[in-house]
Formats: C-alpha cells, structure tokens, sequence
C-alpha cells in the first residue's frame, strides 16, 4: 500500500497501468501506462475511438478486471477485488423484467451495506427514498410500471436511479446515453448533471460524444486507439450549471473542436 | 373479414380441423370397408369409450397419477441439477456428458431392468416417466442460468454480490421462464414414460389395458385408449401453459403492450 490518500487527494489513481487481454504471443494489448487521477468529487469524461479500451478502463477501476501491470488505488488502497459500494450505468440499462421500476431501484439496497441488512425493517422508508428519487427524474408516475412498459429514456433514467440509490462514492457510467435519440440524451444531461450537483459523487464517464463529454465533465481524458494510451487531458472550466444553450457559445464550441482535432488526428 | 371474425375463425380453427380430420377417417373407412379389427371407425371408438367409460377411468387415473409422480420427481430434481450445472462450471464440465451419454438411452430399454429391480406395478412407471421427462428441465434451467446479460452480472458483482446472490436475484428468475417452458415438453414426455412402461410390462394403466384389448382383437378399445392418452397429455399441457403464464408474466410482454 503506497501512501494513504490525503483528505484534499485523489480518490482514485491510476499508475502506469496496463491492460492485455489473453496470454503469450495472442495478448491483445487494450490498455497502455495508462495514468489518471481523480480527486473526490471530481466528473472526469473519457473519450476516444471505437475500441481504444474505454470500457477497459472503467473495469479496471471498479476492479472487475486485474491490471496486468501498473496498479489501481482507491481510497489509498489498492484494488485486488471488485470494489464494493459502486454505481454503475451501462448503454444497455440491464433493468430487469421481472421487477417492477421501484423494485429494480431499489436491489442495490437489499445487496450493499449497511442497507442490506436493515432492508426488510426499513423497506417502507427505502420505498420512499426510491419514490423521490425516481420523481427528481421526472419519474414520479412510473414507479410501479415494469421496465418494459417504459420507454428507453425512461428506462436509462431508472437505470441512473438504480445506479445513485445507494448514494455510492463513485459513478461509473459507460455511455449511459449512447443508445438514446438527440432529445432525450441531451435532456438526460441535464438530469445527470442535477444529480451530480446535488450529491458530488466522483463520476467516470465513457463517451465518444465529445459534447457530452464537455457538458458534463470537469475533466476531459482523450484516448489513442488501441493500444489505448492518454494523449490529452483538458480541464474543462466552464461554470455550471450548464445548460444546452451554454453548449453553442463560442467557449464551449471551441473546446470541443480541440477535443475533435486531437481525436481526427488518430485516424490519421 | 372483420377483425373480430378472423378472431373467431382463429380460435375454431383447431376444432374444424379436428372435425374434418375425424369425418375424412370415418368416410376412408366407410369408403374403403375397412375392417373394425385394422381400423376402426372414429364413431365406433366414440360408442366403445362411452360403452367402457368406467373401465377406461379407472386405468386413465392410474396412468395419470404415475405420470403426475414422476414429473414432480422430474421438476424437483431438475431444477436443482439444472441450478448446479448453471450456476457452476466445474459441475457443468462433470456432469454434461454423462446427461447427454443417460439421455441417449432409449428409455424402453430401462423398463426390463426396472422390472428385475422393483417387480411389476406404479414403480417402474413412475421412474420411467422421470427419467425421461427430467432431461429437458434440466437442460432448460441450465440454459437460463447460463445466458444471463454481463453487463447484469457486473451490476451485481459491482455492489459486491455474492455468487448466492447473483444467483437468487438474478438467475433463478431469469431461469423462471425457460423452467415453465420445459414443462410443456416435460409433461407429455412424461405420459409417454409411463405409458411405455406399462405396455412393455405391467398390470395397471392405459397402456396395460391397450395391450390386453389389442391381444383379444379388440382394435375399438386399443384406440379408445389412444384417444384418452391424447386428450389427457393435451389437458396437462394445457395448464402448463396456463401455470407458465401466471408465474412468469413478464416474459410475455410483447403480446401484453401489443
């Protein structure tokens, strides 16, 4: 254990790591010397082509995955497990069908601690929570409706609920929106960032929107292709919050044409 | 056509069929004076199970308790061998091709040497009727269990599940459907489990009795027999369906929105 965080550091560091998938001769190397540090509450964004090892990275961060070299600290330690008390929203939102929307809200609350094993003498209070939360995305109606009657935004929303509920430390978000039409992804940044502002989670976005990117982000991490390698870091310091309006002033425009310029230049 | 007649010639379709199946066989063979003791006439067999409806009864109730018996046996076993080879690879890699080696076996060759094992009467039945209705249920929760999402998985394993839990939350729900599904399947091989075993060697049930007629020349009963195991495996495949549909209504949800 190299050094223990300090109460201003990073929550999660990434040092020099590497990522090979397979063995031997056949290892496909997604990941390379990547090094990344996130202070508490801080939105990073990573983006990059197709198949640099976006998603790789926020594996290797939960702990879903091993390094092959390099290591990966949270909290001053380092991540040998997955790590517990995660958020996590994926492009598919993995709702499940049998589950009624409340009742999908609220799993992480029968699984994590300390909430799993108050779940049933508190199940009421917990309802209510998930209710709320719900409504504070504009689902206030939907709570006993099935996934499946919903539709993909709202679905992406519950899944965003599903992710927040037990007020993790950190979000981890895989293009949560990369499946959904202009409108409703653009609306749902907005909510994110609502949401964010109110509970300054630590959040890792995977996009290859460069608009979202710089929308929702502090920080925005571009990505070489494959091997993936960091080739830029831009702090985005634009006040918040935003809206879509502020998306079109020349600031904003003009960070994302950098973003674009350093990312064309890899397909070059 | 209006919608509601084409609903309506939907849902006689299979009693016309049934009906003019029936009419095509009476009239071959009234047409072709078909012997009672080859064919019998479908009105023929009608007035034989109205004549013996006492008899055919009684060995129909025997057939179906037996066959009710072992595909209990057959759920209960499956879905916890269907559960361990879905939820664990090291039992998947034992114990797969044993199944599929026991599967393979004609199931008409185990009834002697259940014979030799248990004597005559329900037992040997019983378990033939398991035996070959166990396979699918088996293969079914197994394949639940075995195609849950990854993303789902990493949901569960990033709030720090445990492999019980990822296995009670998701997989044994998601394995809900394949399992009422198997059921259909499983509950009309389970009659021909029992009903094999009766005719090879036995002293109760439909086929004990099909077999006894068939050796007095009484072709009319023989069929009676056929028709009463046909209507039976159709009532229990329909309440499968209808116990599939209650338990599991969320996997129906295109035709519930639509």
């Amino acid at each position: 254990m190299s050094g223990v965080a300090a109460a201003d550091g990073p929550l999660v560091e990434l040092r020099a790591v590497s990522l090979a998938y397979g063995r031997g001769d056949g290892a496909t190397l997604a990941l390379a010397d990547a090094t990344i540090s996130i202070r508490k509450a801080e939105f990073i964004a990573v983006v990059g082509p197709s198949g640099c090892g976006k998603s790789t990275l926020m594996k290797l961060v939960t702990g879903l995955l091993p390094a092959t070299s390099g290591e990966v600290v949270v909290h001053g330690e380092q991540v040998v497990r997955p790590i517990k008390g995660v958020g996590m929203a994926f492009q598919n939102p993995t709702l499940m069908p049998w589950r009624t929307t409340l009742d999908n809200v609220l799993l992480p609350l029968e699984v994590v601690e300390p909430y799993k094993r108050q779940f049933r003498a508190r199940k009421a209070e917990y309802a209510e929570k998930a209710r709320a939360l719900l409504a504070s995305v504009g689902l206030g109606g939907f709570a006993d409706k099935y996934p499946w009657q919903l539709s993909g935004g709202m679905q992406q929303r519950s899944n965003l609920c599903r992710a927040l509920v037990h007020e993790p430390e950190i979000m981890m978000l895989d293009e949560p929106f990369g499946a959904l039409d202009a409108f409703t992804r653009e609306e749902l940044w907005g909510v994110m960032q609502n949401l964010w502002l109110e509970r300054r989670f630590t959040a890792v976005l995977v996009t290859h929107d460069l608009r979202e990117a710089v929308y929702l982000a502090d920080t925005v991490y571009v990505m070489s292709r494959r091997p993936g390698r960091i080739v830029m870091v831009r702090p985005i310091d634009l006040p918040r919050p935003r809206t879509l309006a502020s998306t079109f002033e020349p600031a904003f425009v003009d960070i994302v044409h950098g973003l674009r310029d350093r990312i064309h230049q890899e397909y070059a | 056509m209006t919608g509601s007649q084409s609903r309506l010639l939907q849902a006689a379709m299979p009693w016309l069929v049934m009906a003019a199946f029936l009419l095509a066989w009476e009239a071959s063979c009234v047409g072709f004076a078909i012997q009672e003791i080859i064919l019998p006439r479908p009105s023929r067999i009608m007035a034989v199970s109205v004549d013996r409806f006492d008899i055919l009864l009684r060995f129909c109730l025997e057939t179906l308790w037996t066959t009710l018996i072992g595909f209990a046996l057959a759920i209960a076993c499956g879905l916890v061998l269907g559960l361990a080879i879905g939820a664990s690879p090291f039992v998947y890699a034992g114990l797969y091709p044993l199944l599929i080696a026991f599967n393979a076996i004609p199931k008409v060759a185990i009834v002697p040497i259940l014979m030799i094992w248990l004597g005559v009467g329900a037992t040997p039945a019983i378990i033939t009727a398991f035996v070959i209705s166990f396979f699918p249920i088996v293969v079914n929760v197994a394949t639940g269990l075995a195609t849950i999402e990854p993303e789902m998985r990493d949901v569960m394993r990033s709030l720090g599940a445990t492999r019980y839990e990822i296995l009670t939350k998701v997989g044994i729900p998601r394995a809900m459907p394949y399992l009422f599904g198997s059921l259909k399947v499983a509950i009309t091989l389970a009659f021909i489990g029992s009903v094999i075993s009766e005719t090879v060697g036995g002293n109760r049930g439909i086929g004990f009795l099909m077999l006894s007629a068939g050796a007095r020349n009484d072709t009319a009963t023989t069929f009676a027999g056929l028709f009463a195991i046909a209507i039976m495996g159709i009532l229990m495949y329909a309440l499968c369906a209808v116990v599939e549909r209650r338990m599991t209504r969320w996997a129906f949800r295109g035709e519930m929105i639509g």
